[in-house]
């Protein structure tokens, strides 16, 4: 009875992500897409946060195309694992609902 | 009988999100599902009184509010952080106080995880 979160905001400029993780239950799964993935950055305003639910099971996970993309593949939280379209799909159908925060 | 949680987290007029959440709810209302609508974030100004935007030549979307319950939408919940982060109050609200429930963030997780689909707007 778990939820996969989407965010695609980035969390310098909108508390999308920060209304998300304020949600997240042990787990679920948080994938960070398009702009969404700057959440995984240490600077983030809510890194601190991101690594509380990490460590109480929510696994966290950032689209590896947009992480390429933007530059941030070695610049990344250790918390936060890459992941595929494929692996995109795969959490889709392994997670019971879906929520997308945008 | 599937059970549906709407979530809507955008202010009205801005953009369409808000009037598209409930025009699918309405639509949804047709098939019989057990319906579920959640305001929170900024989907909160949706539930401001003296809602006017005549001069935006648009519809007040908060006139649909009170008449959910006819069309069988009667589980509305309303995130308690979001009301507080924005200094809202029940006497700010169009909906009567027995029309809807105040819930916390963890409520809301348990109202998500209990749902067969959720659907975000």
């Amino acid at each position: 009875m778990s939820t996969l979160h989407t965010v695609n905001k980035s969390p310098f400029s909108h508390s999308t992500l920060a209304s998300c993780l304020s949600i997240c239950q042990p787990g679920d799964a948080l994938l960070l897409i398009e702009d969404g993935v700057y959440g995984a950055l240490a600077s983030s305003p809510q890194a601190e946060q991101l690594r509380a639910v990490h460590a109480k099971g929510v696994r966290v996970y950032a689209l590896e195309p947009d992480i390429e993309a933007r530059g941030l593949v070695g610049r990344r939280l250790d918390e936060v694992e890459l992941s595929d379209y494929a692996g995109f799909v795969r959490l889709s159908s392994e997670l019971r609902c879906v929520q997308s925060w945008y | 009988m599937k059970n549906l949680l709407f979530v809507s987290r955008h202010a009205p007029y801005g953009t369409g999100i808000a009037r598209e959440a409930l025009d699918a709810l309405l639509g949804a209302s047709a098939y019989g599902q057990n319906l579920s609508l959640l305001f929170m974030d900024d989907g909160v100004f949706q539930l401001l009184n003296a809602q006017n935007p005549s001069k935006l030549n648009q519809k007040n979307l908060s006139a649909n509010l009170p008449a959910l319950p006819l069309y069988d939408v009667e589980n509305i919940f309303v995130h308690s952080e979001s009301l507080r982060a924005r200094a809202l109050h029940a006497d700010d609200l169009v909906l009567e106080p027995k029309l809807f429930k105040v819930i916390s963030s963890q409520e809301v997780a348990e109202l998500m995880n209990q749902q067969d689909q959720l659907l975000s707007f």
